[in-house]
């Protein structure tokens, strides 16, 4: 005898396919939330960069601040300028948020003081500070913007440090990529990439509101780089260095943005 | 699908965005609601930062926000093109009928008004509703690039009124996101369950009122025996 053999379906029944695509959809929804809360473990559990130029930041996170670094420095251009104001809108009073190789250096006579520019292939230079102002000056009003959020009109006078750069023949050698500043007691420093240090408001400041810089503003000399945030604007410059790799940084060790750029 | 997705991916990763937003903005916690001089809100109040482990992680904050950043964007953009090209705007966009169903929607929900408003897939308010938030989203784009690089982008930053202003307008928006979620999830627990089915697995179970019949007619369906190997 011959028997069918013959499987057949027998159709799903209304209910049983809501049950079936309700389950499968759920299932999906439940594996993707797993999947996300496990990467987002992973991301709060990764260990810390290994410290170097950089540090303190979760090894991830800065990867991921140095290729956003790497994206927003195609928009970069020096003919994008900061915002200028009239001087009337300049602060009477400009805040003073952070003294850190200022105020830890007991040793430090203004009298003495001297600019060390530590020049690539040639001998160091050491400058007073009437030799600064001897060069051309220039002034800007313009809104400081701290990292920590706030912002301040504020004005200030010096000299443009690509002036600088090419009154001292710095500049006409090839350029290394950074310039390193610290303070003379090497307690504060910051790295800065070439495109910010010949950006055309970068500043060596000697004054502000028109009066030579106070102690707390980084008396006899300081920096101001409206395209960094207010971290990068050393204050009471002591030695200038020129290197082809980053620089160390004061607070790109304290897990902050190396570029911290605007 | 891909408008179920991209809004599932939306909730944790604004999630973050709030969150790493809360840590960089302590770091400068200068807003607030006053009238007449009185401070009625401060954000935020010190309580809230402990509870929330918010104070001294600046730099932390910002690390986060500007990964997350990448996915809030690129999901977003994803959300609109579908929206776009698979014609789905008709159903999201306001029209001219929108903002009168609109209030006709809010007396119903308010229970002050007995009569359901017309309604397609989404009724006039959800269309408002979920048209602004989508608006908000790219302010946020707008006013986070206007913040995060000024002097390159110094467009945006003049059209959101100056870097001052657009990080308050950046915290104002976060503020109606905030607002938007409490609403967005009551309305969710409203609509019960089936409405949440439908947002996770796409489809929603239509109860249809049962059609007399004329006479019975019994079917039984027949299957075939199967006393087959597998």
């Amino acid at each position: 005898m011959e028997t069918i053999k013959k499987k057949v379906k027998i159709p799903l029944t209304v209910e049983q396919k809501i049950k079936r695509r309700s389950f499968i959809s759920f299932g999906a929804f439940l594996a993707l939330s797993g999947t996300a809360v496990a990467g987002w473990n992973w991301l709060l559990d990764a260990p810390e960069e290994n410290p170097g130029i950089t540090a303190g930041a979760g090894a991830p996170l800065r990867r991921a601040l140095n290729k956003t670094e790497l994206f927003f420095r195609n928009f970069f251009s020096n003919n994008h300028l900061v915002k200028t104001y009239p001087k009337e809108r300049a602060a009477k009073t400009i805040r003073v948020n952070s003294l850190i190789g200022i105020e830890d250096d007991e040793n430090f006579d203004i009298a003495n003081w001297k600019l060390i520019v530590k020049c690539p292939n040639q001998r160091n230079l050491a400058i007073d500070i009437e030799e600064i102002k001897a060069l051309p000056k220039t002034e800007i009003i313009y809104d400081f913007k701290c990292v920590e959020g706030w912002d301040q009109i504020q004005h200030w006078g010096g000299v443009k440090l690509s002036d600088f750069l090419t009154h001292y023949q710095i500049e006409n050698q090839s350029l290394p990529r950074y310039m390193g500043l610290a303070t003379p007691n090497g307690a504060y420093y910051v790295g800065l990439e070439k495109d910010s240090v010949l950006h055309p408001q970068t500043l060596l400041a000697y004054e502000m509101n028109g009066e030579p810089l106070s102690i707390d503003h980084g008396a006899p000399l300081r920096l101001i780089v409206p395209v960094k945030y207010g971290i990068k604007n050393l204050k009471r410059i002591g030695i200038m260095s020129f290197s082809n790799s980053r620089p160390k940084d004061y607070w790109a060790e304290q897990g902050y943005d190396y570029y911290s750029g605007l | 699908m891909l408008m179920r997705w991209t809004h599932w991916i939306n909730f944790p990763v604004l999630g973050v965005m709030i969150w790493s937003g809360f840590l960089i903005y302590w770091a400068n916690d200068a807003y607030g609601i006053s009238i007449f001089g009185f401070t009625i809100i401060k954000f935020f109040p010190e309580w809230f930062y402990n509870y929330f482990h918010i104070p001294q992680r600046l730099a932390e904050g910002m690390a986060f926000h500007f990964l997350f950043m990448w996915f809030f964007f690129l999901n977003g953009l994803l959300y609109i093109m579908y929206t776009i090209f698979s014609g789905a705007w008709r159903e999201l966009l306001p029209n001219k009928h929108t903002f009168k169903e609109a209030w006709q929607v809010l007396l119903h929900d308010l229970h002050i008004r007995k009569t359901t408003p017309p309604q397609k897939k989404y009724n006039a308010a959800q269309r408002i509703a979920y048209t602004a938030i989508i608006l908000m989203g790219f302010g946020s784009i707008i006013t986070g690039l206007a913040i995060y690089k000024p002097v390159q982008f110094y467009w945006m930053t003049w059209l959101c009124g100056g870097y001052h202003f657009a990080r308050i307008l950046h915290f104002a928006l976060t503020i109606g996101y905030v607002l938007f979620f409490i609403i967005h999830l009551l309305q969710v627990v409203l609509a019960g369950w089936n409405n949440f089915r439908a947002i996770v697995a796409g489809f929603e179970v239509i109860e249809e009122k049962p059609i007399p019949m004329p006479e019975p007619v019994i079917t039984t369906e027949k299957t075939e025996h199967n006393d087959g190997n597998n």
